[in-house]
């Protein structure tokens, strides 16, 4: 039944009424002349630029400080560590003899909500395969990042471990990865170097 | 797609009545302001404040101090498309906005630049085959000059997006700078 406005339920509420000024502080003498409060203001601002800028030029001739002059990661020379689980470019896990693990099951193309995924299947004459991949394209420029792919892999084929974040084209075309590309990247663990290298001349074209 | 005849007149008009594009060959002192220029416009580039999804939230982060978006001479967010070089597509572009974007592009001075951040404003991104709202892909309305991946993609992508972008304005110099062909309407 729905209530009219008569049957509305009244809540007896006690508004409990907090005079701010109570919870006001009284100010000084000096306080309330406002001048010597602001000097203190541009004195802590003064000290914290003159001990960063201090930091910096100890960092600069080589001396290393406690802290850091600065938040920032200067990116491309100092790259910032991320987690252990970050979701970062695909790679294709190899067999030891560097065909990939891949059975062409399309169970990744499946479970791709972006469809960036495309697989190529034929076959092979090893019993224990039956099906490899003939070709294993991901575009990068539609992929989410989502990682469903590797967790519906049923041969641990696919990961998301190489912790490339960095990918930037001139072109849609340079983004879509083929599966040598794929079969030659690392885990973050086994590179040696940066990645960017890499990058460079793969999306740079 | 084939372009409309009033189109292509158009277009033939604007390379036509440019200033300086093609009217010079390659000489030392063309050549030597050329690259001046190109190293102050890339050094200053300046994006323009704009928005449209979760990729926006990562653009603050890489503007923000961890990042530092000004060590590349590119913090300054302006306001108005008026005094931008680049334009950020960051997020989705749905069919209504993306009236909007290009209405913003072709509000920009040139040379303008554009950058595709994320993949929603690449192609459509997770809503590529089913979205019925959401255009696919930026470039099909303005020209992009730049992709990044992600989703949204990582300050570290944005950057790399950036450093690509400073490296194709030094590149392409003054005389070499193809101006944004016009479109009827």
């Amino acid at each position: 039944m729905a209530l009219t406005e008569t049957q509305t339920p009244r809540v007896n509420r006690t508004v409990r009424v907090v005079n701010v000024s109570e919870r006001r502080r009284t100010l000084t003498f000096w306080e309330r002349i406002y001048l010597p409060e602001v000097f203190r203001g541009l004195i802590l601002t003064a000290r914290h630029f003159f001990v960063n800028l201090a930091r910096h030029t100890l960092n600069l001739v080589g001396i290393k400080t406690a802290e850091p002059g600065a938040a920032t990661f200067q990116y491309p020379e100092v790259v910032r560590p991320h987690a252990p689980r970050l979701r970062s470019l695909h790679r294709l896990v190899p067999r030891p003899d560097g065909t990939p693990r891949c059975v062409a099951c399309m169970m990744c193309e499946t479970a791709c909500p972006a469809y960036c995924i495309s697989i190529v299947a034929e076959e092979v004459d090893d019993p224990d395969i039956e099906k490899r991949p003939r070709s294993f394209t991901i575009d990068l420029g539609r992929c989410v990042f989502c990682g469903f792919c590797v967790e519906a892999c049923p041969e641990d084929a696919i990961r998301m471990d190489t912790g490339i974040t960095q990918i930037a084209s001139l072109s849609r075309n340079g983004m879509i990865l083929d599966i040598k590309t794929l079969l030659a990247l690392k885990a973050e663990s086994e590179q040696g170097g940066k990645p960017v290298d890499f990058l460079q001349q793969q999306f740079v074209s | 797609m084939g372009k409309t005849q009033t189109e292509k007149k158009l277009t033939e008009k604007a390379e036509n009545t440019l200033p300086l594009e093609g009217r010079h060959g390659n000489n030392v002192i063309i050549t030597s302001i050329d690259n001046v220029l190109a190293w102050a416009r890339k050094s200053s580039l300046w994006p323009m404040t704009f928005g449209l999804a979760c990729c926006a939230i990562e653009m603050m982060a890489t503007a923000a101090s961890r990042y530092d978006l000004d060590r590349f001479g590119m913090g300054v967010m302006r306001a108005s498309p008026r005094q931008c070089d680049l334009m950020i597509v960051a997020g989705t572009v749905t069919m209504k906005m993306a009236l909007r974007v290009k209405r913003l592009y072709d509000q920009m001075p040139e040379p303008k630049y554009v950058l595709s951040m994320g993949s929603c404003a690449t192609c459509g991104g997770p809503y590529w085959k089913h979205g019925y709202h959401v255009l696919k892909g930026v470039d099909q309305i303005v020209p992009v000059d730049v992709y990044v991946a992600g989703c949204p993609p990582r300050p570290e992508a944005l950057l790399e997006g950036m450093m690509l972008l400073q490296e194709k304005v030094q590149r392409e110099a003054l005389i070499g700078k193809k101006l944004a062909p016009m479109t009827a309407g």
